[in-house]
This record gives C-alpha cells, sequence and structure tokens, in this order.
C-alpha cells in the first residue's frame, strides 16, 4: 500500500489568462483526515476537480495510491459538492441504485449497501419516497450516501457541514469517524478552521491558487506560536508585573504575555512566581488555524500588492 | 462507458416514460384532437336556425315554375303588388321582399333584382336568391334560344392531364398521386419540425434542470459528460418515439371512434376541403382512388428514409439545444436569445419545405435539401416525388457528417457549461469552450 493516496504534483489549471491552480504540489497521506483550506474562491473546488477527473490539469499530475490518475479512479472516489443536489423526482432507494450502479457496481451489491446504510442512518422506511418529499437534512443525508455507497478509498468532502444543523452535523461526524477507522482518506474542503481542527490531522492552506502552506496540524500550530501565554491569577496583579512583562491582551483575572522564542513555560515561571503573584493557571497559547490563516493570508496579500 | 450509457438512457427513459404528465399528454393529445375534429365538424356543418320568409313579387315571370325553399328559407310568391306587401310586411313576418323585373335583351348579362328589407341581408341569404335567379335565368335564356341543356352541358368541356413516361421504367403515375405526394411530403416536414423543437426543448430543459440542481457536479465525478450528454439525448429521442407511436396508434382509433360516434365523416372534419378538379367526384370513389395511389409509392424506400432523417435530424439538434442547454443559468429568460439561432434553420427549413412541395426539383429544393441544417425536414418532403438517388445520398452522408461533428462539439460545449455558474454566457463564448483543453 502506498504511503500517500493522492500525490499532487506542480499542478495548474488555467481559466482564460487567470490561474485557478497556480503549481500546486501536496501529499495525503493514506487514511488520514486532510484539511483542504482556503478562502472562498482560493481554487478549492478547481483543484477538487481535477482530482475527481471532471476537469484535466494544464501542466503537473496527479497520482491516486501510486498510480497515475486514470477514468477507473473515479469508481474509488467519493466525492460531496458544495452544492448538493439529487434528481428531486426520483425515488431515494432508485436514486442510490443509479448513482451506485453509475459508480460502477452491481446492482444487487448497490441494492445491499444502500439498504445497510440507509437502515444504519435510520431512513430505510424512505426508499420508496421521492428524493423532494424529504426535508433538507435528509436530502442531505441521502446525497451523503450516495458519496459512500460504493465504498470509495478517498473520500472528498467539499463544506460537509454547511446548512447542517448540529444534530446532523454530528450524525455526521459519527459516520466520517467510522470511515475513518476503516481506513478510508478523507479530503475535507472548507473555509471554516474552526471545524478543521477538531477533526483534521493533516492540512493544506491554498490561497489565490497557490498552496502557500501544508503539514501535520500540531506541527503547523506549533511554527505559527507567537511564544505568548496566558496567565491567570487570584487576588490583584502585584505592582511592577506590568512593566516587567511584554502584556498583549489583559482580561479579568488574566493576562497574556509575549516572550522571547527561546523561552518556555519552565524558564519563565520562576520569574513570575517571584513576583508575587498568586497563579491558577499557566498555559502557552497555540495559534487557532484561523489565526495563522489571517496572518499566513494577511502577509501573503501584503506581498501580493507590492510586487 | 457504455454500461454507464446503458444506465443513463434508461434513467432519462423510465423517469419520463413513467411520470403522470407523460402518459396524460401521451393520452389527452389524441383527445384533445378527436374534440378538436368534433368541434370544428360541428361548426362547419352549423347550419343557421332562424327561418326566413321571403316574398317573391315575379314581375318578369322567371319563377314560372315556382321556387325551390332551402332548409330554413321559405319562399312565396305573391301575386300582388309592392305596395300591399309592404303594408302587410309586419303582418305576414317576411324577412324581405325579393323582386324581380323582367329580362329584357336575351344578350344581357348584368341583371338586378331588388330586396326589400328592414334587416341586413346575411351572408347565408345572398348566395341563396342569386343561386335561385341565376338557374330561373339559364332557364329562360335557354328556353328563348331554343338550346337543349345537353348541348348547352357540351359546351364546357372537362379536361384531364395524364401523364405517360418516356421511358418504359419510370413511373409518373397519375395526376392525383403528385398531389398526394405533395400532401404526405408536408405531413412528413411537419413532423419533423415539430418533434425537432418539442423533444429537442425537453433536452434543453432537462440539462438546465440538471446544472440548476446541482446534480450535474455529482454524475460527472462518476461520468465523463460526453456520455451523460449522449444517454440523454438517447434516452429522450427514445421517449420521443414511444409517444409518437402511441399517437400514430391512437390518433386513427380516435378519429374512427368519433365518426362513428358521432355519424358523420371524418374527411370534411379534416378541413382540407378537396382541390376544385375534385369536388363534383363521389368521396367514395375519390377515397378508393386515394388508396390505389397510396400503394403505388415506394414507402419500403421512403420509410426508411424518413427513419434516418428522423435520427439524423434529431440528434444534430437536440445536441444543439443540449450544448444551449447547458450554458443558461438559472434564469430561462435569459438564455432564450441563446436559442434563436438554432430555430431559425428549423422554421427556415419548413418554410423551404412548402416551396419545395410546390416544385421538388427546383433549384432551392434541391439545396436545401442537401444542406444539412435544413434537409431533415426539407428532403422527407421531397421524397415522395422520387428524387434521384444520388440528391438522397450525398444529402445522407452530408447529413451523418454534421450529425456527428455537431453532437462533438455540443459535447466540448456542454462539458465546459454544466459546471460554469452565475455567468452571463455569449455565443462567442460558447464557441471558445470547444477549443479549451
Amino acid at each position: 500500500m502506498s504511503a500517500n493516496m493522492l500525490e499532487i504534483r506542480d499542478i495548474c489549471k488555467y481559466y482564460g489568462t487567470k490561474a485557478a491552480v497556480d503549481h500546486v504540489t501536496l501529499d495525503v497521506p493514506t487514511g488520514s483526515i486532510f484539511g483542504l483550506l482556503g478562502p472562498n474562491g482560493a481554487g478549492k473546488t478547481s483543484l477538487i476537480r481535477m482530482i475527481t477527473t471532471i476537469t484535466r490539469p494544464d501542466s503537473g499530475y496527479i497520482n491516486i495510491a501510486g498510480e497515475r490518475l486514470n477514468d477507473n479512479h473515479p469508481r474509488q472516489i467519493g466525492y460531496l459538492p458544495e452544492e448538493r443536489g439529487l434528481y428531486k423526482k426520483m425515488k431515494v432507494g432508485e436514486h442510490l441504485l443509479y448513482l451506485g450502479q453509475l459508480k460502477g457496481m452491481r446492482r444487487a451489491a448497490a441494492d445491499a449497501a444502500a439498504h445497510e446504510w440507509l437502515e444504519r442512518l435510520e431512513l430505510a422506511d424512505r426508499w420508496n419516497q421521492p428524493v423532494e418529499a424529504l426535508s433538507k437534512g435528509l436530502q442531505q443525508q441521502v446525497q451523503f450516501v450516495s458519496t459512500v455507497l460504493h465504498g470509495p478509498k478517498l473520500l472528498i468532502l467539499d463544506e460537509p457541514f454547511s446548512g447542517l444543523d448540529p444534530v446532523n452535523s454530528n450524525r455526521l461526524k459519527a459516520e466520517i469517524w467510522r470511515l475513518h477507522e476503516a481506513g478510508v482518506t478523507i479530503i475535507f474542503s472548507t473555509h471554516r478552521m474552526e471545524q478543521v481542527e477538531e477533526i483534521c490531522e493533516h492540512i493544506a492552506l491554498i490561497n489565490q491558487g497557490k498552496n502557500i502552506l501544508q503539514g501535520d496540524v500540531a506541527e503547523v500550530r506549533e511554527r505559527y506560536k507567537q511564544h505568548h501565554f496566558t496567565l491567570t491569577y487570584r487576588g490583584a496583579l502585584p505592582d511592577g508585573f506590568a512593566a516587567k512583562y511584554n502584556l498583549v491582551a489583559t482580561g479579568k483575572q488574566s493576562v497574556t504575555l509575549a516572550a522571547g522564542p527561546t523561552e518556555n513555560a519552565n524558564t519563565l515561571l520562576p520569574g513570575i512566581l517571584a513576583t508575587g503573584v498568586q497563579v491558577f493557571s499557566f498555559t502557552e497559547v497555540l495559534p487557532t488555524l484561523n489565526d495563522i490563516f489571517i496572518q499566513v493570508v494577511g502577509q501573503d496579500n501584503l506581498h501580493q500588492t507590492t510586487h | 462507458m457504455l454500461r454507464q450509457l446503458k444506465l443513463i438512457i434508461q434513467r432519462e427513459y423510465w423517469t419520463r416514460v413513467k411520470r403522470r404528465s407523460f402518459l396524460v399528454a401521451t393520452l389527452v393529445t389524441p383527445l384533445a384532437f378527436g374534440v378538436f375534429m368534433v368541434v370544428v365538424n360541428y361548426i362547419l356543418q352549423y347550419k343557421s336556425d332562424e327561418s326566413v320568409r321571403i316574398a317573391v313579387i315575379d314581375e318578369g315571370g322567371l319563377f314560372t315554375g315556382g321556387i325551390a325553399d332551402e332548409d330554413n328559407v321559405h319562399f312565396k310568391l305573391l301575386k300582388t303588388d309592392l305596395e300591399t306587401v309592404k303594408r302587410d310586411f309586419d303582418a305576414f313576418d317576411y324577412h324581405g321582399i325579393l323582386v324581380t323585373p323582367p329580362l329584357g335583351k336575351l344578350t344581357q348579362h348584368q341583371y338586378t333584382a331588388r330586396y326589400y328589407t328592414d334587416q341586413k341581408l346575411t351572408l347565408d341569404l345572398e348566395p341563396i336568391l342569386a343561386d335561385r335567379l341565376k338557374t330561373a335565368l339559364r332557364k329562360q335564356k335557354t328556353a328563348t334560344l331554343h338550346l337543349d341543356e345537353q348541348q348547352l352541358r357540351a359546351l364546357n368541356s372537362q379536361v384531364d392531364i395524364e401523364p405517360l413516361p418516356v421511358s418504359p421504367q419510370s413511373v409518373v403515375g397519375t395526376s392525383l398521386a403528385g398531389k398526394i405526394a405533395a400532401v404526405i411530403g408536408m405531413v412528413m416536414a411537419f413532423f419533423m419540425y415539430t418533434t425537432v423543437f418539442i423533444y429537442g426543448m425537453m433536452v434543453m430543459r432537462s440539462v438546465m434542470e440538471e446544472k440548476t440542481s446541482r446534480i450535474v457536479e455529482v454524475m460527472v465525478s462518476s461520468v465523463r459528460p460526453f456520455p451523460l450528454m449522449l444517454g440523454k439525448i438517447i434516452g429522450v429521442g427514445l421517449v420521443g418515439l414511444t409517444q409518437v407511436t402511441a399517437w400514430a396508434v391512437l390518433v386513427p382509433l380516435m378519429l374512427v371512434g368519433v365518426s362513428l360516434l358521432f355519424g358523420f365523416n371524418v374527411d370534411a372534419a379534416a378541413m382540407t376541403a378537396p382541390p376544385p378538379e375534385l369536388g363534383d367526384m363521389d368521396p367514395e370513389l375519390l377515397a378508393g382512388q386515394i388508396m390505389a395511389e397510396l400503394g403505388t409509392f415506394n414507402w419500403w424506400v421512403i420509410a426508411p428514409l424518413f427513419l434516418l432523417y428522423f435520427l439524423g435530424g434529431y440528434f444534430m439538434y437536440a445536441a444543439l439545444f443540449a450544448a444551449v442547454g447547458s450554458a443558461m443559468g438559472d434564469d430561462l429568460g435569459e438564455g432564450q436569445s441563446l436559442t434563436i439561432p438554432i430555430t431559425i434553420p428549423v422554421i427556415l427549413a419548413f418554410y423551404i419545405t412548402i416551396a419545395a412541395i410546390q416544385s421538388p426539383n427546383s433549384g432551392l429544393a434541391v439545396w436545401a435539401s442537401l444542406f444539412p441544417l435544413f434537409s431533415p425536414i426539407v428532403m422527407p418532403s421531397r421524397l415522395p416525388f422520387d428524387p434521384p438517388w444520388w440528391q438522397v445520398a450525398v444529402s445522407l452522408l452530408l447529413l451523418v457528417l454534421t450529425c456527428v461533428a455537431l453532437v462533438w462539439l455540443s459535447g466540448r460545449i456542454y462539458r465546459v457549461g454544466i459546471l460554469l455558474y452565475g455567468k452571463k454566457v455569449t455565443l462567442w463564448e460558447m464557441g471558445r469552450w470547444i477549443f479549451r483543453g
């Protein structure tokens, strides 16, 4: 088994003269949950369309499980587009069978898989109902089933939680975890960073068609940390504390201070204790992906305008 | 790929055929046709139900043998003078008083009778009066000239032209055959014209719906756009064939049923009044002759060729409609202008057909039946006139080549169009998509 389910090498896609995807290179480890991040219009969908063989890159190449992308791969990929859609007049079961068979499943296999999935999501009684009779949340679940029905090795979910209520959202998360445990490689595409933080192990950040950052989530946060520490305390802050440390934020019974790049909690704490403050907690502040995103994209935009 | 194509065709076909609206359209159309026939027939056969009494003062002695009454028109010959009748006019409830002065000279061509009335001389009534007078005048004139009715009839010669072949192998048929050929040609052209529009538009709407409901993105992640488009065109085409076959069976049944139920002649209701030169013929004799002439057409050649042109024309235009549908946004009205370049050739072809039927071997007819955008409509209308075989061959070859080329080009446009949202597209842009990698 290849270490990387997906390898993207230096691919470009132009629409007219505009580069929608501009020399992107990235690896998605097999079995990982991978976050493809970026603002709206960054080129995420263009990139996904190339992975799902909907469009072809103008240059560069894509490997799936070590093999150059070809017309057999769509069968191994499940794709949930951001813009959902089903044939409204078709019955749920009929629809799932149709999409499953288009992905190369035999009718009997598609039938078994569809029943199994609908039962798990407690939708079995909807088999003969037309899609349009279902609520929006249920339609989204049917759409999700159609994405995973054929047992894809690579699952690409574009903004999967948009428009879902918390109950359905959690249900979907649970299913995603189940698939992850079964060894499916999952790519999340989203512009909502906070969703990714709790789920993804690896991320890539796309902006203006370029891959500007990628890596393990913890490692990335470590890399972009600004050496900020938050201290919460009891009582009053001793005089001179503010003068001794560079405070970037003060709150009710808490301060956030910026330290030098070589310092850590161990080197800072003795000095802080020496001021006589009554420490309640002391933690290093790691930036959220959102912070990193704004930090990197902001720089990048600055970079762009100076050129 | 073939398996996917088959799946797509099946879905496109069955979801349409199983729909209630399909059943309704297939059944109700012949029914509506039948009802239409009944109504038209009733209107055509409608006779004025108002009874009219007309007083006649025959000063010229034209009506010595009396006047024949019409259904609702009753004549009364009066010996009294005009003033007396005028006085009693209301009491006797006359519509009017016809006064027929004596005929002057025998050679007099113009004759004027007077009609006294307080109402309008209606369209119904005037020809009846004129007809009675004409007959009476003719009778009087022939009597005065001592002519006999048979001699008179001989003066009017009935002329027929019988077409005969020069070379023994060619078949020219009778003069009736030419007229029947024109009718068949027109029917086939009209059929082509309507089916191209109905089912072409159906393909277009369906492409648009897939695009606006965003299902298409899911589809193209499993299937290449080309089989998706092709499957839709074939599926809808099969729906069309199903519906047309159903109509071909149901409409004649309907007509038979209607004529049995209402006891009238279906030919009369078809509004195709027989041409004047056939007008005198016994309808039953004429029907027999038409049936005999229909048998002389080379149906084994015409029918398969018609099917070929139908397929060629349908595929060509359906593909173009699919391409346009893919370029349309959510707003149907906005994209309507994009369909104009497709509808214009279809409409033009139909008008050319009307000319082509008058002279099936004219330059216009020949060139239009070779030009692939027109040929599916124009050529079938020429088929009953036995066009030279090489013209049919060239026309078919051009049609097949154009059809393949247009389906391919439409596929190129389609694959870009279906994934493009929120942008108003021009024809120029659609053209550029063809060359996009």
